[in-house]
């Protein structure tokens, strides 16, 4: 009843080919955007802006970034916390030789350079497949690491081995580095975000995002209609890397504001698989939806017991959480394996027919 | 431990100049650049391409004490890193599920086998009960996530266990605590100490422990064998491995075999985790070990249990040679990504792994 498309009728194939075809859908996502980019603003406090909006989004990028790879292409990678790092080193090294040319282009610069290597990292995909390619993934992880560490050249040999963010202006409003509010960062983050998904879902939608499905689904039949499957394949890996060097770039300059090499360690790839895999493999909002849930419920997790009145150690926080997490993870997996955003597809499929079930 | 090849006992003479005629080697660029900066750039070069292929041989040739104890240090870790490896195939083997929780089974069952010590169970009952629990564990394991995760594609049962991996985390650090424990080896009869031996003129250091790991892993690996070779569950196991549908056709229940493979790879982890609990301490930091098993993994083949073993020694011995004699040259550390590269290698060549099973594809 609420969700219906009795009575749109399309007059042109570009109706018919939308990326939302119904006027629900449009009303939709009007409607998020406009608690986006308005309500949240004027609504949330720093805090929900700093801890919880800005990260959110972040880490959604980034697994939209390896859903393209996993989820569209079938690639299994377990290089993303490295490809994410390649990003933040390469702004930071791109900003520091040239601090006057704007920071977002350096961001979306530093996209490229993860591109490539990327795009290195990739190349034994045409041979290696399956788990030996998740594997072989977290060589470029581990090897990527180590640089990150005995590297002094990407950290500027500053003595701590970490990375700074300088304080950098857009329009003479400081967006990066301590002066910077969490409104104006939110607000930059949200832009690219919005942006670059809308880039994807395109890139899904079309030819490409066809031949990346055809490879996912079987690589030698995809090779039978004409898929050349090498630059398919890599070119998954040159967007997979550009969208996580990106969301590395904007964790380190819009989030933290300061990275160790820690960050991108191998913990922070997994961290991102769990997203994709809960969120729904091969869907641009399931990537928003796994990125809600595994980054929010642990800072649920962390503010609700002292909310209800339960006081507990903070050390057994910890490991409740882990427990928490990991019987979440096999409960989801158990009751929806295609993840949320299947949950979100049947969710649409009962208010269409609602209240009449036949 | 030994720190860097160039001090101690086995100083290289510094090395004849490999330039006998510096010119011969830079003859284009006459006019680029001075005769001075030239020869200093040609030198350079030389001696990084002397520190590649050279040096680390005759270093090698002028102690050959050392290499001997390099590489028996490869060796004991290969045959751990065999170990770890052997966990992953008896269950990819027989169900297919790359378990991503094999690493946190070992720490988890060191744990248990410590903790319940420290309660002042006696040693050896204490090990029946750990044993007793990693088969409660390989049961509940089936029947709660396999079983309803039936039929579904590899990458969810992939992350079926890394839910796994967390909630044993969760799990052992609410009940053991999250701090360092030692492994009771003395309890447990288990030698310490070193054996020296003169050898090609210099000492040889074996840890005592590091023998009787050896041993024990072997003996494991031989009980396998037999085990997979003459029992009928083995046979079944076998069965399972081939074909589920061709298993399950002639009357073998894949329940039963799951829990089996599960409970022995608990026991494999049980082992690891007491070998390498005894050369270290019991934390959750051994988890990473499990990490560096899956080079082990790839280059010997997920499928094949000699592949693990002879992948477990050649990346063994490869790291701690790579480590000792080329690591300075990159700065030291090469240690954690060194077995990846050494496996990437092998794998462009055989995809499947040394051991692993040809790839057919069909359409």
């Amino acid at each position: 009843m609420f969700y219906r498309e009795a009575g749109q009728f399309k007059t042109s194939y570009a109706a018919d080919q939308a990326v939302f075809p119904l006027l629900q859908d449009r009303i939709g996502i009007g409607v998020i955007l406009a608690v986006a980019f308005v309500l949240i603003p004027l609504t949330g406090n720093s805090f929900v802006l700093q801890a919880m909006m800005i990260p959110f989004l972040i880490f959604s990028l980034a697994s939209i970034g390896l859903n393209i790879l996993t989820g569209y292409t079938g690639l299994i990678s377990l290089g993303t916390g490295a490809f994410m790092g390649v990003g933040a080193y390469a702004c930071y090294k791109l900003t520091t030789y040239f601090p006057n040319v704007n920071i977002i282009v350096w961001v979306i610069c530093s996209g490229f350079a993860s591109a490539a290597v990327g795009v290195l990292f990739g190349l034994p995909s045409l041979r290696i497949k399956g788990f030996y390619l998740a594997v072989a993934t977290l060589a470029a992880q581990f090897f990527l690491s180590w640089c990150f560490i005995r590297v002094p050249w990407l950290y500027n040999n500053n003595s701590s081995g970490a990375i700074e963010v300088p304080l950098r202006t857009f329009f003479g409003i400081p967006i990066t580095g301590p002066n910077a509010t969490p409104m104006t960062r939110y607000f930059v983050v949200l832009s690219i975000v919005v942006a670059m998904t809308w880039l994807a879902s395109n890139l899904v939608h079309g030819r490409i995002g066809r031949m990346w499905m055809a490879v996912r689904d079987m690589d030698i039949a995809a090779e039978l209609i004409g898929i050349r499957l090498l630059p398919t394949k890599l070119f998954a890996f040159a967007v997979s890397s550009f969208y996580c060097g990106v969301s590395g770039a904007l964790l380190v300059f819009l989030w933290y504001g300061g990275a160790e090499p820690a960050v991108f360690d191998v913990n922070q790839s997994f961290f991102i698989l769990f997203m994709v895999i809960i969120g729904g493999l091969g869907s641009l909002l399931g990537s928003f939806f796994g990125a809600a849930l595994i980054f929010l419920l642990p800072i649920v997790l962390r503010f609700l017991p002292p909310k209800l009145g339960f006081q507990i150690h903070s050390a057994m926080i910890d490991h409740v959480q882990f427990l928490v997490v990991g019987t979440l993870i096999i409960v989801f997996l158990i009751l929806e394996p295609a993840g949320l955003a299947r949950l979100w597809s049947i969710a649409k499929q009962k208010l269409r027919v609602w209240p009449f079930p036949y | 431990m030994r720190s860097n090849p160039g001090e101690g006992p086995f100083e290289v003479a510094p090395h004849p100049n490999p330039l006998p005629s510096k010119r011969a080697f830079t003859p284009v660029f006459d006019g680029l650049c001075g005769e001075r900066e030239r020869t200093a750039r040609g030198a350079a070069l030389m001696d990084l391409l002397y520190k590649i292929f050279l040096d680390p041989f005759v270093q090698m040739g002028a102690a050959p004490d050392l290499l001997v104890q390099t590489l028996w240090e490869g060796l004991v870790a290969g045959v751990l890193y065999s170990l770890i490896a052997l966990g992953y195939v008896l269950i990819f083997k027989a169900s297919g599920v790359f378990n991503f929780a094999q690493g946190i089974m070992v720490v988890f069952s060191a744990l248990t086998l410590v903790g319940l010590y420290q309660l002042g169970v006696p040693a050896f009952l204490a090990l029946a009960l750990t044993i007793g629990v990693m088969f409660v564990l390989a049961f509940g394991i089936e029947r709660l996530i396999l079983r309803p995760l039936v039929n579904q594609p590899d990458i969810i049962l992939f992350m079926a266990t890394f839910g796994l991996t967390y909630l044993l985390i969760g799990f052992g650090e609410l009940v053991f605590g999250g701090e360092p424990k030692v492994m009771i080896t003395e309890a447990l009869y288990l030698p310490k100490g070193a054996i020296e031996f003169k050898i090609l003129g210099g000492f040889v250091q074996l840890q005592k422990i590091d023998i009787a790991a050896a041993i024990i892993a072997s003996i494991m690996v031989a009980g396998l064998a037999v085990f997979f070779q003459k029992t009928r569950i083995g046979r079944a196991l076998r069965a399972v491995a081939d074909s589920h549908k061709a298993a399950l056709s002639v009357g073998i229940s894949l329940e039963y075999i799951w829990v089996v493979v599960w409970f022995t790879s608990g026991i494999v982890a049980l082992a690891t985790g007491i070998m390498w609990g005894a050369k270290s301490q019991v934390d959750f930091a051994l988890e990473i070990i499990a990490l560096k098993a899956l080079p082990v993994l790839i280059l010997g083949g997920f499928t094949s249990i000699p592949g693990a073993i002879v992948g477990g020694v050649i990346i063994g011995v490869g790291e701690k040679i790579g480590e000792f004699y080329w690591g300075p040259l990159l700065g030291s550390g090469i240690e954690s990504w060194l077995a990846y590269v050494i496996a990437l290698i092998f794998l462009l060549f055989r995809p499947q792994g040394l051991f692993g099973e040809r790839i057919i594809e069909r359409i």
